[in-house]
């Protein structure tokens, strides 16, 4: 695939479609590409795409706005979502920007190789579902299925939705990936037991503003968190209030508007499950307004920021609660 | 030189732990953590912690006074809790070498009482290394992860911990603990040499320091090769928050809605508000921003401090930024 992508690449900057390409350039070792923009095509000599390019590249976008030219980007299914969504926003121009869809069957996760026992990693190969890395300490044969990051063992669509040419095929929706169930593990705690589990994520948290940052749906100019102004600005958690409350006003900003990509969760430097706010969102939200999924159409109105005769009443909390 | 058996660490701790806190790297779900000892805890395996050992030192939040208000009457607190006895085991020679630097900022005029309460207080032990990892540089760096630093260093060999004590706290320390019993004075060297024939091996154990140094700020900060390193960087302050070495902090006031909690907490070079003035801020790109973390630790730090440099290759970043740029590939490029 990558040499495919490479070539296309090339062409497209070559004949002039494009003049920037957006893509991942490779890194030290096997596992830690970093997303590059290339502008020529002998730059494109450490282009690279594998197992390891997580980085969702949607958000990159916003930067080449107000730029002149067309930007070619390489969209993986949860980051074609992501693009839709910002496409609603007005973040990004359709007609800036060049997409060509690449197929993904999961990223492996750094971390998950650790964990597996792979430290001193020498070389990496992968063939098919195997992983075969190379280390100080000897030689390990993994299965990438088990070595596939958080995400990606419960993900919902291996669909890219937007695209001018796709590469390879495309995915379908996966709606059994079973992603809303740890939410369903966590509504069915007591309160206090709800409160401990979410006291033990947050409580990691360094407010590295990783998850913030990285997030396609935090794309304000300047976030409430930077803000002098707005009497919340804050470089560290003051006390264990501002360390919730961090996140879960996070979570009700992109509430509606968050795709489930799982950037927040992958990046977390300290593991904090940041995912499983959003996705009891968009459950919440499926719930009392039918199935919405952020990002599957470009310009579709969420259901937090649309008005129907059938919506549901506030009361609907209560109603919920005593069901339970 | 001391020694103990590695099935009696437990006793060891435990005596340790009886008049002091005992700080050790546990094994979480997710990596190591340095975490308070107690009964049944293991020491952890690992290579090294998820984060670094500064926060002991300098922990990310710290509150200086409070300010309670009624009507005109503003009454100021004096917030600060006496630093408590404690032990840290188990430090890498990288993070053992990163509180020289930080001491080096923070134990000269004006000293830092916050920070020399804790180092007062404190005692290192440190563990030489038996399994370093591809993403350790430290070697570049002058360091020996075979001859820690500390109060304390120790040595793990197949049945013992070795211990010698550096400092006159580490050796009252080591005196006290009874259950120790006397070792050759070179019984660690099969470790050490063991361990230095690993760190030969790493790929990373070479990367030159040359274009480097406190004499290389013109030719470095004008360099055209800061804009395509820094232009992925999401602007978040993870390196610098996992970092061992960095040192610079803010201050801020909380409103607790009935008066203020003024605390110091970590700040990072790569915040839009980072050095933010009353006319304004002195770096307005991330590109400025970026190349600023850099610069400080191969050029300003080293040109502050007879040429040592402000990174001890401990690989923390490189494990945990989440667009994989880091310290290697910025040093790299820019010699290339």
């Amino acid at each position: 695939m990558q040499e495919v992508m490479k070539k296309r690449a090339s062409e497209l900057l070559a004949d002039g479609t494009v003049v920037r390409v957006l893509g991942w350039k490779n890194g030290e070792f096997a596992y830690d590409p970093t997303p590059a923009v290339f502008q020529t095509v002998e730059s494109l000599e450490a282009f690279v795409y594998n197992d390891f390019c997580a980085s969702n590249l949607s958000k990159y976008l916003i930067k080449f706005l107000r730029q002149e030219g067309k930007t070619l980007v390489f969209l993986k299914p949860c980051d074609s979502y992501s693009f839709n969504q910002l496409l609603t926003e007005h973040r990004v121009i359709r007609e800036n920007v060049y997409i060509i869809g690449v197929p993904c069957d999961g990223k492996v996760a750094e971390d998950k190789l650790r964990e597996k026992g792979a430290e001193g990693i020498l070389g990496i190969e992968t063939e098919g579902d195997q992983i075969k890395v190379k280390t100080l300490y000897g030689d390990l044969d993994l299965n990438k299925k088990e070595c596939l990051g958080e995400r990606c063992l419960s993900c919902k669509s291996h669909q890219v939705v937007v695209f001018d040419e796709m590469l390879g095929e495309n995915g379908e929706e996966n709606p059994d990936c079973g992603r809303f169930d740890m939410v369903e593990k966590l509504e069915a705690m007591t309160p206090e037991q709800r409160f401990e589990f979410w006291r033990g994520e947050l409580s990691k948290c360094i407010r590295c503003n990783a998850c913030r940052n990285i997030c396609p749906a935090c794309s304000c100019e300047k976030c409430v968190f930077d803000n002098p102004a707005s009497g919340i600005s804050q470089k560290a958690a003051a006390d264990s209030f501002e360390e919730n409350m961090f996140h879960i006003i996070r979570a009700f900003h992109v509430a509606g508007r968050c795709t489930d990509c799982g950037e927040c969760s992958r990046v977390c430097p300290q593991h904090i499950l940041l995912h499983l706010l959003n996705r009891k969102f968009i459950k919440e939200m499926n719930e009392c307004y039918g199935e919405y999924q952020a990002g599957a159409e470009a310009g579709s109105r969420a259901p937090l920021v649309n008005f129907t005769m059938d919506d549901c009443e506030p009361s609907i909390i209560y109603t919920k609660e005593a069901g339970k | 030189m001391k020694k103990i058996a590695l099935t009696k660490l437990d006793e060891l701790f435990a005596a340790i732990a009886a008049s002091k806190s005992l700080y050790l790297p546990v094994d979480t779900e997710k990596g190591a953590k340095y975490t308070a000892w107690t009964e049944g805890a293991k020491l952890s395996e690992a290579t090294n912690t998820v984060r670094s050992a500064k926060d002991f030192f300098f922990p990310q939040v710290e509150d200086m006074a409070s300010f309670k208000v009624e009507g005109k009457k503003i009454e100021v607190i004096d917030t600060r809790k006496e630093a408590e006895d404690f032990v840290v085991f188990g430090v890498r020679a990288c993070d053992a070498k990163s509180f020289e630097i930080l001491d080096s900022v923070y134990l000269v005029d004006p000293v830092d009482s916050y920070y020399a309460s804790r180092r007062e207080h404190g005692v290192v032990m440190t563990l030489a290394c038996s399994r370093p990892t591809e993403t350790c540089f430290c070697k570049a760096f002058g360091i020996d992860a075979a001859e820690p630093a500390g109060d304390i260093s120790c040595w793990k060999t197949e049945d013992s911990l070795l211990l010698k004590a550096n400092t006159e706290k580490g050796q009252a320390l080591l005196d006290s603990l009874s259950m120790l019993e006397d070792a050759e004075d070179t019984a660690a060297d099969a470790v050490k040499a063991a361990t230095r024939e690993i760190v030969e091996k790493l790929p990373l154990s070479n990367l030159s320091t040359d274009a480097f140094g406190g004499d290389k700020l013109s030719a470095l900060f004008d360099s055209d090769k800061w804009e395509s390193l820094s232009e992925s960087c999401l602007a978040c302050g993870t390196c610098t928050f996992v970092c061992p070495t960095c040192q610079c902090y803010d201050i801020r006031d909380y409103d607790t809605g009935h008066g203020v909690k003024r605390f110091r907490c970590w700040d990072s070079c790569m915040y839009s508000d980072f050095t933010l003035c009353a006319h304004g801020n002195t770096r307005t790109t991330q590109m400025q921003r970026f190349r600023q973390r850099f610069m400080h630790k191969l050029v300003y730090y080293p040109a502050n401090n007879n040429g040592v440099f402000g990174c001890v290759g401990c690989g923390r970043c490189m494990r945990s930024c989440p667009i994989s740029m880091n310290i290697v590939k910025v040093m790299k490029t820019l010699e290339g």
